[in-house]
């Protein structure tokens, strides 16, 4: 008898198909977490929030803080910067999108949205260029906002982006006013 | 592929050997009685010199490991500590910090050879392939590198490079994040870099000795073009190509221990020596040198996800060259226009790595436009309309046949040479004759340093025929110029009837 008559191909591709479906899927899962171990770690997690004392800062000051790894600025806009920063049109803006995590996720990029709820001077951002992630010159730039020495992006005194390779805005961290002085971020 | 003596075992412990393990014969077949082209030119000595370069990376480098330390608090000083206090730790810190600007250049010019003489083209499509993944590992490699002494110009690479991949729709940012091990570069990003650093060399030699094999199967390609058709046309690999080999190697060595020792800094960037600091990028960054072409495209384009999109294309656009160039003529020696544009693209490539240096304001980014437009023309436009309007010259039939017409004009030269002196020496006798004497004495010595020179001067295999022996020293006479001309006219005429 050849071993043709007795092998049952059909039972034979049963046998191949779910052990190459389940070497594949045990694969994947031992594969998970020496991918997931590259994510940020429990302490890195931990350090998510963090409260600033801001009762120094005068008007036209800023003050950069650290979190999460990245500079947060914090400024305390003059009455020009204000008054520039709405005046601007929203049409005309690269990205009509307001960036914070404060307001609503749709919420257009008007000065307004943009600053403190309840105190139009005070600017709370994110200090990395959208581009690629280098730190703005403060008082810099065509519109007197912050400058990205890096690739040339221009921000205005809300921190929308205006000109250059950046696509979004400055992001807003998550915060709220605690005090008077104090700010929580994160 | 054609062997020329194949390794036969003479004791009998290689014998013994040689059934067990044939790697004598493995050896001494691939790179010692290995047949390469007789034509191979010193264009075609580079591949030796990365070689060299390579395991002086891995050596160096394998030494540093012991004495610094991946750690965001203490990477800056470890690297301080090997420049001043390690023994002969300067030494070994510049070795791996030029060598790997060395590497490049050795590397873009062992590309730009196969650019010139077609060395991409079929059956060649695969061994191209592995260079191509040769150059991006290399690139890896390089920038991990550079952000280990955690100072400021790698600090702000590390940032700008990662944040490439945000530019990934949807997913970009958890990308960036996953990748950086955090919200910024920090520590972890610095450990798993150091950790990326030291295992890419690995899979570079890897890369190499299939690079190698693949070389090996086709064989080497060669100014002419043509594939050698007999064992006539080749050499042994060793000694004439390893010697050749060898001494452009030490050439390069040269080269590469004037900057060790006399401009160890000039390559690098001052900023690197200010430690990492997160909260303000210096006003000017710029990458090491060999990224410049690259930084210049990423920067062209006036969209973040189309520029990150453009970097990457420049290089994956080589894969498709075979299928670009789909000329039948390999060598460019053959196509003039080719070769027109093959030196407009090196120019192109030179002026973006010079805007790649440059502030991206004003005039430069409207220039590094157009030189990038001009980048991916080349291989899109150029290429494919060079094989529909290049007009080659006719082929040799032959190795032998192209080194016939080299022969042919080295001996009619040399005739030439022969001639001019006779001639030479008789307005001499003559002048001496008519008394003379001190511009007999002059005309003498001037004839003494023409001789070497129409033999010295005879062309090179590969390059373009048709070019002229030396020209006759100045104080030649009128007379013997025009006869001169005359001669040398009819001798280069022909080599070149035979076209």
């Amino acid at each position: 008898m050849s071993i043709d008559t007795i092998v049952d191909s059909t039972r034979r591709d049963v046998l191949y198909l779910s052990t190459a479906v389940l070497g594949a899927a045990g694969i994947g899962l031992a594969a998970w977490p020496f991918i997931a171990q590259m994510n940020p770690d429990d302490s890195a997690l931990a350090l998510a929030s963090i409260e600033v004392d801001i009762s120094a800062l005068e008007e036209g000051q800023s003050i950069t803080v650290k979190w999460r790894g990245k500079p947060v600025f914090i400024r305390l806009r003059t009455a020009a910067e204000i008054a520039e920063a709405q005046s601007v049109d929203t049409a005309d803006l690269m990205d009509p999108l307001a960036r914070n995590p404060n307001v609503a996720a749709d919420a257009e990029a008007t000065d307004g949205n943009r600053s403190a709820a309840g105190n139009e001077a005070l600017l709370v951002l994110i200090g990395i260029c959208t581009h690629l992630g280098c730190v703005p010159i403060g008082e810099a730039g065509d519109y007197g906002g912050w400058f990205c020495p890096c690739h040339g992006s221009h921000y205005d005194t809300s921190g929308r982006i205006r000109k250059g390779p950046a696509p979004e805005n400055l992001y807003i961290p998550p915060f709220s006013v605690v005090s008077e002085t104090t700010i929580k971020i994160g | 592929m054609l062997g020329q003596t194949p390794y036969q075992p003479k004791t009998w412990i290689g014998r013994w050997l040689e059934k067990r393990l044939p790697v004598i014969s493995l050896v001494v077949d691939q790179f010692v009685s290995f047949p390469t082209p007789k034509t191979l030119n010193y264009w075609w000595t580079f591949g030796m010199v990365l070689s060299v370069m390579l395991i002086i990376q891995l050596i160096t480098g394998i030494v540093l490991a012991m004495h610094y330390t991946p750690h965001a608090s203490m990477a800056f000083d470890s690297i301080e500590h090997i420049m001043r206090d390690v023994q002969y730790g300067w030494l070994i810190r510049y070795m791996h910090a030029n060598g790997a600007s060395f590497f490049f250049l050795a590397l873009f010019i062992h590309m730009f050879r196969c650019l010139y003489y077609g060395s991409y083209k079929a059956p060649r499509e695969v061994l191209w392939w592995f260079g191509v993944l040769i150059l991006l590992t290399m690139m890896t490699t390089g920038f991990t590198g550079y952000v280990l002494p955690w100072g400021q110009m790698s600090y702000w690479a590390a940032t700008v490079i990662t944040n490439l991949f945000s530019a990934i729709p949807e997913y970009g940012d958890e990308i960036v994040i996953w990748l950086l091990g955090g919200y910024s570069v920090d520590n972890p990003t610095l450990v798993r870099f150091y950790s990326l650093h030291y295992l890419l060399p690995m899979i570079i030699a890897a890369l190499v000795a299939i690079h190698v094999w693949a070389l090996h199967v086709v064989g080497s390609n060669n100014p002419t073009g043509i594939e050698p058709k007999s064992l006539d046309e080749t050499v042994p690999f060793t000694p004439y190509a390893t010697m050749k080999d060898i001494f452009v190697v030490a050439v390069f060595l040269l080269l590469f221990a004037w900057f060790l020792f006399f401009q160890p800094n000039y390559l690098g960037h001052p900023d690197n020596y200010i430690p990492a600091d997160p909260l303000k990028t210096p006003p000017h960054i710029v990458p090491e040198w060999y990224f410049l072409p690259f930084y210049a495209i990423l920067r062209a384009v006036p969209d973040k996800l189309g520029g990150v999109v453009a970097m990457f294309a420049s290089i994956l656009v080589l894969f498709l060259l075979p299928w670009l160039d789909w000329s039948r003529v390999r060598s460019g020696t053959f196509r003039p226009l080719f070769r027109l544009f093959f030196w407009i693209l090196v120019a192109d490539c030179i002026l973006l790595g010079w805007l790649g240096a440059k502030p991206a304001e004003g005039i430069y980014v409207e220039i590094a436009q157009f030189a990038t437009i001009y980048y991916f023309a080349h291989f899109l436009l150029v290429l494919p309309l060079l094989g529909l309007f290049d007009r080659p010259k006719r082929l040799p039939e032959s190795i032998t046949a192209a080194v016939a017409t080299l022969d042919e004009k080295k001996a009619a030269a040399a005739e030439q040479a022969a001639l001019e002196r006779v001639m030479r020496a008789q307005d001499a006798e003559d002048r001496a004759k008519a008394g003379d004497t001190a511009t007999a004495e002059e005309t003498a010595k001037a004839d003494d340093a023409a001789k070497p020179e129409p033999a010295a001067e005879a062309p090179a295999a590969g390059e373009p025929p048709g070019a002229e022996p030396a020209a006759a020293t100045e104080d030649a006479s009128d007379v013997q110029r025009e006869k001169a001309a005359g001669e040398r006219g009819s001798a280069a005429g022909a080599p070149d009837k035979k076209d």
